[in-house]
This record gives structure tokens, sequence and C-alpha cells, in this order.
């Protein structure tokens, strides 16, 4: 029993006043949350049911307004081929930068976590591409790039290398745009590893050393299961960051050449603001918030299981 | 009232703006002006049309000539003709026709040239003493700029190229490149109505093929798809001898080139010929009569031969009239560097910039198969039958 009850029971005459005092309990709680309500509301739940609504009528032009067409925008957009090649490239990159980025920001955090000499200098190094805008990112790397006298090109002539086109050639393109992400995305999970890793208490090294556990044993029996609950962050983020980093696509191959690097929200970017076609961007984004939704549930259901949360 | 224009060039543009509607308002002080700027073409396009859609449409502003069918499909622009008055006709007539053209449709003026540009070829007069060749003379025709592409072509003991004869981009908006391609093979890419084009006539395909034969059978052009941004860059590197570009660079490359330079008409094959590109100034729907009025007056004034001339100077985009080059501003500047006056001697022979209904749409269709060809994915001809289709799909509904 708790303590409101049991003085309720006590004195009825007080009931009101308890009454009173949750009332202005819950406002007050309320009241707390309301901004967050009023922004999330006004920002993302009802733009999403509009765009949900939206996604069913057709594109308004000039004077035609917007009327009722069902599922005409989806059945168009199964149909839209480069819809189909921008899904798939979004795989390929999605399969292609998470498991690199989160490897080696496990890999650089373990790193910078032991007593390397400079490792201070190291993790402000590692940390600098997360600082720096995409858009800068894309500039540095355009000139990575560049033909000829770019720094990749540059150093492969040392080694007797060809020139290269790398962002314009359909076959490089994608894998050169996922590299720029990888190293973008790294530094910025990095922080959380090592966060992670600074927080298992050192008696547990302590205590496996005097077991006489091998590095790999504790790393893999102590370390890896607690990193886990990081290990499911990092990977949320950065299935959502797959989808939605698209900045250096736009600067350095703007889905060129031929929609070699055409990526969902570059496309949804298109249909949207260069071709104006409303009716279409919208089912593309229910489709690409459905996909997003899809994958953090599957990632929940799958990888919640194995996270041992303290 | 108020007025978005965007930035596509180089050089302190906002300042320039903002100057010149300082000096207009000045001179009108019934009028007040709200410059706005609204980002590259691109944004500001969009701004615009989301500022028409949510009901607060600027009165005037500055964008692609060849967004003139999307602002008349959104029904968001009115035209020139009935605002500017009695001498509305004689105003329309001071313009180069090749501006013109990309401005009036269906027997109406929708937009006034103000920051219009053509392509020219840029060449490095160094690189071409250097391989033997006269430095004063640019390639006339296709087979001469094959020719001495050839002789500019330098490559090291390994066999890799360190200096291209030519570089034409080809990211971003290859089809107004390629007009300069299919421009002079005496074909036009779209009919006057935007609602039909002509990818696949063989001319096309030709001049496409040529495109392609320069890196793949000449080996004068790099291979794959070449960057808009970086090839100012390349040249001014002397990584190409020659390049493709909007005149609006002759400023850029006048300041940073260690080298002398050249400035041409692009090369001829059965004719002469460039599309012209860049902005128009436009009216919104939702202005009163009296706002249609300063609009009229501020376009008028910021289209007047002597800020014309200020602007190209200031700018390096083409005076968009005659009157303009008969200024003694004009004529001192061109007097003093010839190469300001080859984009006005090129109008002659321009045409409209490839501008449709669903314009976008239609460019990404054209871009795209583009692109297959530069990366030999597709054959010229194929890619050009793929383009027609799609184009034929996205303008149905315009008959």
């Amino acid at each position: 029993m708790t303590d409101a009850t049991a003085d309720a029971a006590v004195s009825p005459t007080r009931r009101p006043a308890a009454r009173r005092r949750a009332w202005l309990q819950s406002t007050e709680a309320w009241l707390l949350l309301l901004p967050s309500v009023v922004i999330f509301a006004a920002f993302t739940h009802i733009p999403t049911v509009r765009t949900l609504i939206d996604s069913f009528f057709s594109t308004p032009k000039g004077a035609r307004p917007a009327r009722f067409v069902g599922l005409d925008n989806y059945e168009a957009l199964v149909a839209d081929p480069i819809f189909w090649k921008s899904l798939a490239n979004n795989a390929v990159y999605a399969a292609g930068t998470i498991p690199a980025a989160v490897g080696l920001a496990l890999a650089m955090a373990l790193w910078v976590n032991g007593r390397a000499p400079g490792r201070a200098l190291l993790r402000m190094a590692y940390f600098t591409p997360t600082v720096l805008p995409m858009i800068a990112v894309g500039n540095i790397w355009l000139f990575f790039y560049t033909p000829d006298y770019g720094l990749i090109d540059q150093i492969g002539r040392l080694f007797g290398f060809a020139a290269g086109n790398w962002l314009g050639t359909p076959s490089t393109a994608l894998p050169a745009v996922m590299i720029v992400a990888i190293w973008k995305e790294a530094g910025f999970f990095m922080i959380f590893y090592l966060a992670a890793l600074q927080q298992i208490p050192p008696e547990l090294r302590e205590a496996a050393t005097i077991e006489g556990a091998s590095r790999f044993t504790f790393f893999r029996r102590v370390t890896w299961p607690l990193l886990m609950p990081v290990t499911l962050f990092v990977l949320v983020n950065a299935v959502i960051n797959a989808f939605r980093t698209i900045d250096h696509i736009f600067l350095m191959t703007g889905g060129g050449p031929d929609n070699a690097t055409n990526v969902l929200l570059f496309h949804l970017y298109e249909t949207g603001f260069k071709f104006w076609d409303q009716g279409q961007a919208t089912a593309l984004t229910m489709v690409l918030v459905g996909l997003l939704a899809l994958l953090a549930l599957v990632q929940f259901l799958i990888a919640g299981r194995g996270v041992h949360y303290r | 009232m108020t007025f978005y224009y965007p930035v596509a060039v180089g050089g302190p543009v906002t300042k320039i703006v903002d100057g010149m509607v300082a000096e207009f308002e000045k001179a009108h002080p019934d009028v007040k002006v709200e410059a706005v700027y609204s980002g590259s073409y691109q944004d500001t396009i969009a701004k615009i049309l989301t500022a028409v859609k949510g009901g607060s449409a600027p009165n005037v502003a500055v964008a692609l000539s060849t967004d003139m069918y999307t602002l008349i499909d959104e029904d968001a622009v009115l035209p020139f003709d009935e605002a500017a008055g009695a001498d509305a006709k004689a105003w329309f007539a001071s313009f180069y026709p090749g501006f013109m053209a990309n401005s009036q449709t269906g027997g109406k003026t929708w937009g006034i040239p103000f920051q219009r540009s053509t392509i020219v070829l840029y060449w490095n007069k160094e690189a071409f003493k250097e391989a033997g060749l006269d430095p004063e003379k640019a390639p006339a025709t296709w087979t001469e700029m094959r020719e001495m592409a050839a002789k500019l072509t330098k490559r090291d003991a390994n066999g890799n190229v360190t200096r291209w004869g030519v570089e034409i981009p080809s990211s971003g908006f290859p089809y107004w490149l390629f007009q300069g391609l299919t421009t002079p093979n005496g074909v036009e890419l779209m009919n006057a109505a935007g609602n039909k084009v002509a990818f696949d006539k063989p001319e096309v395909v030709e001049a496409l093929q040529y495109w392609v034969d320069l890196s793949v059978k000449d080996k004068v052009h790099p291979t794959g798809i070449v960057e808009w941004g970086t090839t100012p860059k390349d040249f001014l590197e002397g990584k190409t001898a020659m390049m493709w570009q909007t005149t609006g660079n002759l400023t850029n490359v006048r300041t940073n080139a260690k080298f002398p330079f050249g400035v041409a008409m692009l090369p001829a094959n059965k004719r002469r010929g460039s599309p012209t590109g860049g902005g128009n100034f436009y009216m919104f729907k939702g202005s009163n009569p009296d706002q249609q009025k300063a609009v009229v007056e501020f376009v008028k004034w910021m289209t007047t031969p002597e800020r014309a001339a200020q602007w190209s100077i200031a700018t390096g985009y083409v005076a968009v009239s005659p009157a303009a080059f008969e200024t003694p501003a004009m004529k001192a500047y061109i007097a003093e560097f010839p190469a300001a006056a080859v984009a006005r001697d090129q109008l002659a022979h321009a045409v409209a910039e490839l501008s449709t209904h669903e314009n976008q749409r239609v460019a990404k269709a054209l871009n795209d198969n583009l692109q297959a060809a530069l990366t030999l994915a597709k054959t010229p001809a194929q890619a050009m039958k793929d383009a027609q289709a799609e184009a034929d799909r996205i303008l149905k509904p315009y008959p």
C-alpha cells in the first residue's frame, strides 16, 4: 500500500487535497513535456501523417488541384527503373559502409584507449572528420579523387599506376563515395566505443590477468559483451545514416554517372524538389520511412536479444 | 516589392546586386525593393515554387531561362506584355534574339534576359606554341579540333597522359555542353512549344559519337565523366590545353591564368553554334497592378545598356542588348580585353538552351543517357534512342 492511499483511508476528508495534488503533479509533468510534445508533433508526427495522406493524391499543379488517386503513386514507383536502381545502390552502400565504419570505429577506439604514446593527438585525428560538415568532407575528397593531380593519383603514380577517373567511371563511383562515408562515420562511432571502453572497470582486467586470460579471450568474453549496448546503438545510427547522409553525393557526383551513385534519398530529393512531383515524392518518403522502421525493428528484435544491459 | 536572385558564378555578386538595388531605390523613392539572395539556381527555383505554393510569391525573381515552362505550368508567373505597356514590343526587341528564344513562348514574353551566358572554347597559347601550333589560332572546325588536340596531348614515359588536348565537362548538365555539339551539327534538340524533343535524330547521334570518339578513338579527351567544377582548374594547371566552359568563367580565368590564353567560338561542323544559358527576370502572380508597374520599372532599370555593361564587366556574363556594347564603358573594356567580345559575336549563331515542359525530368533523361554513352555503358545510338523514348513518355501529357 502506498502512502497516499493509506492517508486517504485514514482520513477521507483529505481526499480532495490529495487528488488536487495528484492533478497538479500530472499537470506539471505535462507542462514539462509540452515543449517536446509540441516540437515532436509539429516536426515529426503531423508531417508524417500528412505525407502518408498526400501519397494517395496526385501532384497539384498551378490551377489543377490534387485529387485522390489511391495507390497510383506507388504503382508509378514500382515502374520507375531509377527507383530500383537507387534502392539497389542504397543496399550496396549500407552493406559496404556499416560493417566497415563500425569495425574501424571499434579498432580505433581500442587503439586510442590503450597507453599508446601521443594518443590525445591520435584521438583528435580520428575524430576530426566527424566535426567537419559533410559538404566540406566532399570537397576535400573531390580533390583526392581528381584525375591526374588528385592525391590518390599522385601517390599511385609513384608506384607506376595509371591515373583513374574514380568518380567519373560507373564501376568505381559508388565505392568512392562509400569510402568517404566510412572515413566520416568511423570517427563519430569511435567516440561512443571509447566512452564505453572507459566505463569498463579496471578490476575486470586485473582479475582476468590473475586468471591468466589472453588479451583476445578478455576481449571476446569481457569487453565485447560489455560493448553490446553501444554496438546496438551505433548500428541503429549507422543504418539511419546510411540512408540519410547524401550531402557528399550531391557535391561529388550528383547521383551520376548515369545514376551509378543515385541512392534513395537523392532520388527523393530530385523527384520532390527538381521535378516537383509531390505525389511520387511522398510515396517515396513513405517507402523510406517504412524501410527504416523495419530495419530498426529487426535490429532491436534480433540484436537486442544478445545485449546485456547493466 | 520582393526580389529573389541567385548567384551562380564567382565574385562579390551579392554586393554588386545590393549596390544596383540601392541605386534604383535612390532614383525611385516611392518603390521599396527587398532583395533576397536565394542561393544557387536550383535553390532559387525551389524557394520560389515553395513560396508560390505557400501563397507568398516574390514579386520578381531571377531564375534559369529554362525554368520558363515549369513556372508557366505551375501557374506562377505573369507575362510582361501587358504590364510593360505601349512600348513593350520595342523593349523586347532591344535584346539579342538569341536570348529572347528562351524567354518567349505562345506569343507571350515571360522572361527578360539578365545574367546570360554561352559556351566558349578557352585555349592555352603556351601549350599551342609548345606543340608547334599557331598560338593565335583556335580550332575552327571539328576536324581541326581533333587534329590539334592530338598534337596537344602529352604523355609521360609510362604512357600516362600529363596533358589532355581538350576537356568538355559532362557532370551536372551535360545536355548543355552537348548542345555545343548538336547545334554545329545542324540540329535543334526541341521545338519552340517545348513539347517535342529530337534526341534520336541521326545528326544528334553523330554529335554524340564525335564526343565519345574524342576519348575512346582519338584518346585526346579524358575517359569517363569530366567534372564541370574542376575543368577550369585543370585548364589553369595546364592539365588540359583546351576547355569548353561558360563565358561566366572569363573573369576567373583572366585573374588566375599564369599563361597567355585565348577565347574562341565553339568549333563549327555544318555550321557554327552554341546554346545560350543563364537567368532571366520573371514577374509573379499575386502582384497587384502597382507592384507590376514597379516590377517593370525595376527590370527595365536593371537591363538598361549602362547597367547591363556594368554587370557584364563585373561578372563575365554577356551583356544582354546590342546597345550595351555601344556604351563607352563596354567599348573601353573590350578594347583592353578583346576576348570579352567573343561571346557576343557567337550570339549571332546561338540557339535556345534545352527547355521543355517538365524540363528537369527531360533534361535528366538526356543527361543520364549522355553519361551512359560517355562511360561506354551504351552505344551513342542506343543511348539517344532510350533518351527519346523516356522524353516522349514524360511529354505525353503536353500535346
